[in-house]
């Protein structure tokens, strides 16, 4: 029975159930649970299948929102999640760690007056992602008679695993070398559990392992290979670079290495990959702080500081320079750092780290700011108020401040250039100054979204077959081309 | 994969040989390995003291010091580490510098074979000057004296060579008036400030591999870093060797005890014989 679009405009939008604040700040499970399927099939309802789909042109990898909606709305569920699939090999993360409210969401219609409005494009992404892994409804794509053409791809984050799923389909043998003993890259050692279960990771490593895309773990290119190792000795055709930003950035401030100062990147980590919340059965230890200050406003902020909830810790503080509208992170990770009760302390950055003679940290002294003129990037920028400093007690500072370049690789590769910044300069389609090098992600962006990296990841991808069909004779034409 | 093919022990210090094909073809003097003994171990940065590309092979000395180096201890011969990434780290710089000087104490004494092997191939006199408690507990011997011109030993008990450590050797082959014009230390932090302590009166360029702790071995995460001469530097990347006359020592000792109460712990449910949850369980 076809809806009117009065009747469509009349349904509210479904949230998620989710984990109770004062429950999930204990565990680390994931924190909505999810949609049932008649909650999916009412939300796509809401769904005007606008023409003019402004939702597709806000998603950087074109999903076919409406037509996706339409088939969750028909209780077509799978082959919604396979027709998401034919623009984005990885459903289930994006569903769940994209910011919807700055893409598809933020220029949906129905969110013009009020964002909260939006349909839930998002949370239908999961949904139908879910509902095809949990029920083993996965279809293995076809895979091209294999043309001969090894292509190495360096990393296993995002834009690593896009590049070899759509490089195996094509009918290249594909091998990923992965520094850490686990694939994933951020997913796996930066994302917490609480926001993306690693099972979710590990299934979509194994699809791909069952494509017939080979990983290799522990293996740090730049150090056990160089880049013209992999053609010269390991005989690849082309090479794609996805190792991500790499180097964390600590403040320039006294008391920066004072024992219970972390990068973000190793207290993730810690946690993440190596599961030291489950210390000490998992042998890697964690320092549990009582009082921690988290510096920065993005997503891995917000990880840091409900990582650091989860953990034990008494009072956890959010330290940003900027005001709450400017923070980069997701709203919804915001919303449910303020419901952990997680403070905030804006528009502060701090000046100094105390600490006592056995090297801990004890405390931070902070200078407040406010919002002046508009910078190059649009947002107000944050002038330090004189003589307004502040102190307060933690006695862990996790830095989540963003990062630097990696230089393992760029350094070994000479021949390949990189901006002052120290990242990959490359053309539209992830083209390095280096024939048939190809990069994309955090190492030629710097920090950014996984579905960003996805999408150069498919744009290198395209790349790739087009230059080395053209080097040999044969033409494939893939299906998305 | 790592399949450890060789194993033996001299007091606490573990001679490990595991294969890793890869790593032994690429692998540079100064260099070192992070390693897992299982799936749910700490990450261990060990130098490597030895490699054999025939064989594929590469040679650990692990210092049994709390649990994760316990647990590598305790494996056998035909098992497998979980992992094993490398090579990590900038390679020693080998220079023709004239006289070098190695001091090696503990699992020291294994990892400054391959520089000293290599600065000797440079046409370097290298004078490889070894610490232990007692005469029994050196190792590594026949292939240092292989590379070396002259192997002196110091034990605390004066049962080897002079009563004493790595730097009352130097003090006094300086005092002797032995020109030494490099020097390489490899050991415990206690040990390393105390030799360069004992080269700076002498102005004698220092090099020290320093061991802080480490989670990803690619400059990823920062736990290593070190203050040298006033900058922060990491040691995965940027070391593990710095200007021993620079190393902001009391740092590097506090940063390196941050974990002790967490050692504690681990080691006693060790030994309380908790279970280990399965692969994939969390």
């Amino acid at each position: 029975m076809e809806l009117t679009a009065k009747e469509r405009m009349a349904i509210e939008r479904h949230g998620m159930a989710e984990q109770p604040p004062d429950t999930r700040n204990r565990n680390f499970e994931e924190v909505p649970y999810g949609y049932t399927p008649e909650e999916a099939v009412a939300e796509a309802q809401r769904c005007l299948s606008c023409k003019k789909t402004t939702c597709v042109s806000g998603c950087p990898v074109e999903v076919p929102i409406p037509e996706f909606i339409a088939l969750v709305a028909e209780k077509k569920f799978a082959e919604a999640a396979r027709l998401i699939k034919t623009k984005n090999v990885l459903p289930a993360v994006c569903g769940r760690v994209c910011p919807q409210e700055t893409q598809c969401e933020g220029v949906c219609v129905r969110g013009k007056k009020d964002i909260k409005e939006a349909v839930a494009v998002g949370n239908l992404e999961r949904f139908v992602a879910d509902y095809e892994r949990e029920n083993n409804l996965a279809e293995v794509p076809e895979i091209k008679k294999k043309n001969g053409l090894k292509v190495a791809v360096i990393g296993s984050g995002p834009s690593g695993l896009t590049v070899a799923g759509d490089l195996i389909q094509l009918g290249y043998e594909v091998t990923i070398y992965e520094a850490f003993h686990r694939g994933g890259g951020v997913l796996v050692y930066g994302i917490p559990e609480f926001r993306l279960p690693k099972k979710i990771v590990e299934s979509e490593i194994n699809a791909l392992e069952d494509l017939g895309v080979k990983i290799y773990y522990n293996s740090v290119i730049g150090r056990l290979y160089k880049v013209d190792d992999l053609f010269n000795v390991l005989g690849f055709n082309a090479v794609y670079v996805g190792v991500g930003a790499g180097l964390p950035i600590f403040l320039n401030i006294p008391g920066n290495n004072f024992n219970g100062v972390f990068s973000a990147n190793e207290y993730l980590t810690r946690s993440n990959l190596m599961k030291s919340y489950l210390f000490p059965q998992y042998r890697t230890p964690m320092i549990i702080g009582k009082k921690v200050a988290v510096l920065g406003g993005g997503n891995v902020a917000m990880d840091s500081a409900r990582t650091a909830i989860r953990l034990g810790a008494e009072k956890v503080t959010i330290v940003y320079r900027r005001a709450r509208e400017q923070m980069p992170a997701r709203a919804a990770e915001a919303h449910h750092a303020e419901e952990e009760k997680i403070e905030f302390r804006l528009l502060s950055s701090p000046v100094e780290i105390f600490g006592n003679d056995e090297g801990w940290a004890t405390g931070m002294k902070c200078q407040r700011y406010e919002l002046g003129e508009p910078d190059e990037s649009g947002r107000q920028r944050p002038v330090p108020i004189e003589d307004s400093f502040f102190e307060f007690d933690c006695d862990q500072v996790l830095v989540s401040i963003g990062g630097e370049a990696n230089p393992l690789i760029t350094k070994t590769t000479p021949d390949m250039r990189t901006n002052k910044w120290g990242y990959i300069e490359t053309d539209d389609w992830g083209r390095t100054s280096k024939k048939l090098v190809y990069a994309g992600g955090d190492i030629v962006t710097g920090a950014a979204t996984v579905i960003s990296a996805m999408g150069a990841g498919r744009m290198a991808a395209k790349a790739i077959h087009e230059d080395l069909m053209k080097e040999s004779d044969e033409t494939v034409t893939p299906d998305w081309w | 994969m790592y399949e450890l093919v060789e194993k033996s022990e001299v007091f606490n210090v573990h001679k490990m040989v595991v294969k890793a094909p890869e790593i032994a073809h690429s692998i540079e003097a100064g260099q070192f390995v992070i390693v897992m003994g299982s799936e749910n171990s700490e990450r261990i940065p060990l130098t490597v003291s030895d490699w054999n590309t025939d064989t594929g092979t590469i040679t650990l000395y692990v210092l049994e010091t709390g649990i994760s180096t316990l647990e590598l201890a305790r494996m056998k011969v035909g098992d497998s580490l979980y992992a094993v990434t490398g090579p990590l780290g900038s390679p020693s710089e080998i220079g023709n510098y004239g006289t070098v000087v190695f001091g090696g104490g503990c699992y020291g004494i294994g990892a400054i074979y391959p520089i000293a092997k290599a600065c000797k191939e440079a046409g370097n006199k290298v004078i490889s000057i070894i610490e232990a408690r007692y005469s029994s507990m050196f190792y590594h011997e026949k292939e240092l004296h292989a590379v070396s011109d002259q192997v002196l030993y110091a034990s605390s008990d004066g049962s080897r060579g002079k009563k004493g450590k790595v730097e009352d050797v130097i003090t006094e082959i300086l005092e002797k008036g032995v020109k030494i014009d490099q020097a390489f230390f490899i050991g415990c932090t206690q040990m390393l400030e105390r030799c360069s302590e004992a080269t700076r009166p002498y102005n004698i360029p220092t090099r020290v591999a320093l061991n802080s702790i480490m989670l990803d071995g690619t400059g990823m995460c920062g736990a290593c870093r070190v203050s040298v001469g006033g900058e922060t530097r990491f040691a995965c990347v940027d070391g593990p060797e710095f200007d021993g006359h620079k190393v902001d020592w009391k740092e590097l000792n506090q940063r390196k005890s941050a974990y002790t109460e967490q050692e504690t712990v681990a080691y006693q449910s060790y030994s309380h014989g908790s279970q280990v949850p399965k692969v994939g369980s969390a």
